[in-house]
């Protein structure tokens, strides 16, 4: 399924975020989205799972579901949003409780989810007990029971020490690599964005227009963190995004 | 900056070790302390009744409220005092708390109840419910029906609170959450609102159980023949002060018991907060 975003603004009172926002995600490819803070990155996220409604234009889902999609369009948040008196399988799944499936086919899929994200072993931790990047793994391994047909990623990384969400990149090339997912991953951070990102969309600030889309046409298993022409492109983003963000950065919030 | 330099140069010169000043603030746990303390002032005041440095007039000695109590449990009306108080107590108190809940949820969940109740609940919360004693007696009866009815809006209005605020501060993020999986609202409610709330309505259980304690020696103290409030008013009147203090110490003793029945409730209930 593709996700294609027409025409979209979105104002909050007075106050322009995005202004005309066209983009497609294109099944099987993920789309990172950068931009300074404050340029409405994470707005346009909750619009494209209709967790927000725009003020104009409209976001279309194009083509069929994927089979045995519960919600196709599903979130992982930068906070984790676990709950915290729920076990790591209790977590899981709590998305899936509420379809109406067999205690047996809600056994199943967690049971699979967890294997796919290496958590078998934690089934019964709660979370209060895992680390960053655990947390992260277990909103990731809820997000992919409902067999999602793009996942919509809030800087699901930000939220973790570099170490911690180098670790978890890596786990996400994997999974893409086996899975193939759409997404649509927002992130402040340029190198998350060319060693993810099939397309960078590079936001503008306040109010945010798209200054660029850039193709990155090469494998996400041969992005290597010293590749020159990743480091390249990661250079021209910066550049791109660097008086934007000096800019933003001295704007007064209510101005 | 001469003198700096040549310092750093000769370490050896003074060798002192960092002096550790970070502690002093934080308490911890210091078991028996607290029943130490307590047999302490018993002991200081058994022994100032003795020596009659403690008048029996003022106060009787701690022995003497103990035979009271003996005397009381041995004539067979401990029972019915008891269990007449704990039994308006826990009716008050369950019939209160529900309510409130059920109100404070409806408030703290509806826009309408919100805009509608509120006020309302603003304006009768802070009014002394012993101050409308009276009135509960021309409306429930002097019976069993006022005493609980003083019980129960005593419990409602600080659970009615602890509710909606409790629920007005959950994370935002927690409820995105669950409609980004397209939760049934009831399902968001049951399985994300409530359980998150539930630290608030447990620290609010804690206040209307004492309110509940307070109000029900102060219903029982109007035209009741049993129950911890009767037998120490009674007790007053006759200025049978062991009586008195035996009867406050069954009160007292009963708070401590609801108190630690909630704070275990809260230990099982609330394990997963850090």
């Amino acid at each position: 399924m593709d996700l294609a975003v027409e025409g979209l603004s979105h104002r909050y009172g007075d106050l322009d975020v995005l202004r005309d926002i066209d983009l497609t995600i294109h099944e099987g490819e993920i789309v990172c989205v950068i931009g300074p803070s404050g340029c409405g990155k994470s707005t346009l996220l909750r619009l494209l799972g209709g967790l927000e409604q725009p003020s104009d234009g409209r976001v279309m889902q194009v083509g069929g579901q994927p089979v045995g999609s519960l919600n196709s369009l599903t979130y992982v948040f930068q906070d984790f949003a676990l709950l915290p008196w729920r076990t790591v399988e209790g977590n899981v799944s709590l998305a899936l409780e509420h379809h109406g499936l067999g205690a047996d086919e809600i056994e199943a899929r967690v049971a699979d989810v967890l294997a796919r994200t290496r958590l078998s072993d934690f089934r019964q931790a709660v979370p209060k007990q895992l680390s960053g990047g655990m947390k992260q793994r277990v909103a990731i391994a809820r997000a992919l029971a409902v067999n999602p047909a793009v996942l919509l990623m809030d800087e699901p990384l930000s939220a973790l020490d570099s170490q911690t969400s180098e670790l978890l990149m890596y786990d996400l090339i994997d999974l893409w690599q086996r899975e193939r997912f759409t997404s649509c991953y927002i992130t402040h951070n340029l190198a998350e964005a060319v060693r993810l990102g099939h397309k960078v969309v590079v936001l503008s600030r306040r109010p945010g227009v798209i200054r660029e889309i850039v193709e990155i046409d090469m494998e996400l298993a041969e992005r290597v963190v010293s590749d020159l022409r990743l480091g390249q492109i990661q250079k021209d983003l910066w550049q791109m995004v660097r008086e934007e963000a000096q800019t933003a950065d001295m704007e007064l919030a209510d101005s | 900056m001469a003198d700096t330099t040549s310092q750093a140069r000769e370490p050896r010169a003074q060798l002192r070790p960092v002096r550790f000043r970070g502690g002093g603030f934080r308490t911890a746990p210091r078991r028996f302390v607290g029943l130490f303390v307590f047999a302490v002032l018993i002991l200081l005041w058994e022994a100032g009744s003795r020596t009659g440095l403690i008048s029996a007039l003022v106060l009787p000695a701690p022995s003497q409220a103990l035979d009271a109590f003996m005397d009381l449990a041995l004539s067979g009306n401990l029972q019915k005092h008891v269990s007449a108080s704990l039994q308006r107590l826990v009716f008050g108190f369950s019939l209160g708390f529900t309510a409130g809940l059920v109100v404070g949820a409806a408030i703290g969940l509806n826009s309408y109840t919100r805009a509608g109740l509120s006020p309302l609940v603003a304006a009768i919360f802070p009014i002394p419910k012993i101050a409308l004693l009276p009135l509960f007696i021309i409306w429930f009866g002097i019976g069993e029906g006022s005493k609980v009815a003083t019980i129960f809006f005593g419990c409602f209005f600080p659970t009615v609170i602890a509710t909606y605020g409790g629920i007005d501060n959950v994370d935002r993020a927690l409820i995105r959450m669950g409609q980004s999986f397209n939760m049934p609202r009831w399902d968001i409610i049951r399985k994300i609102i409530l359980p998150a709330a539930l630290p608030a309505i447990l620290s609010g259980m804690r206040i209307s159980a004492s309110i509940a304690i307070i109000l029900l020696v102060a219903a029982e103290m109007i035209g009741a023949e049993f129950g911890i409030g009767a037998y120490v008013l009674l007790a007053g009147n006759l200025m049978a002060t062991d009586q008195l203090i035996a009867g406050v110490a069954m009160l007292s003793i009963l708070g401590l018991i609801v108190n630690w029945l909630i704070g275990t409730a809260e230990k099982r209930l609330l394990n997963w907060r850090d």
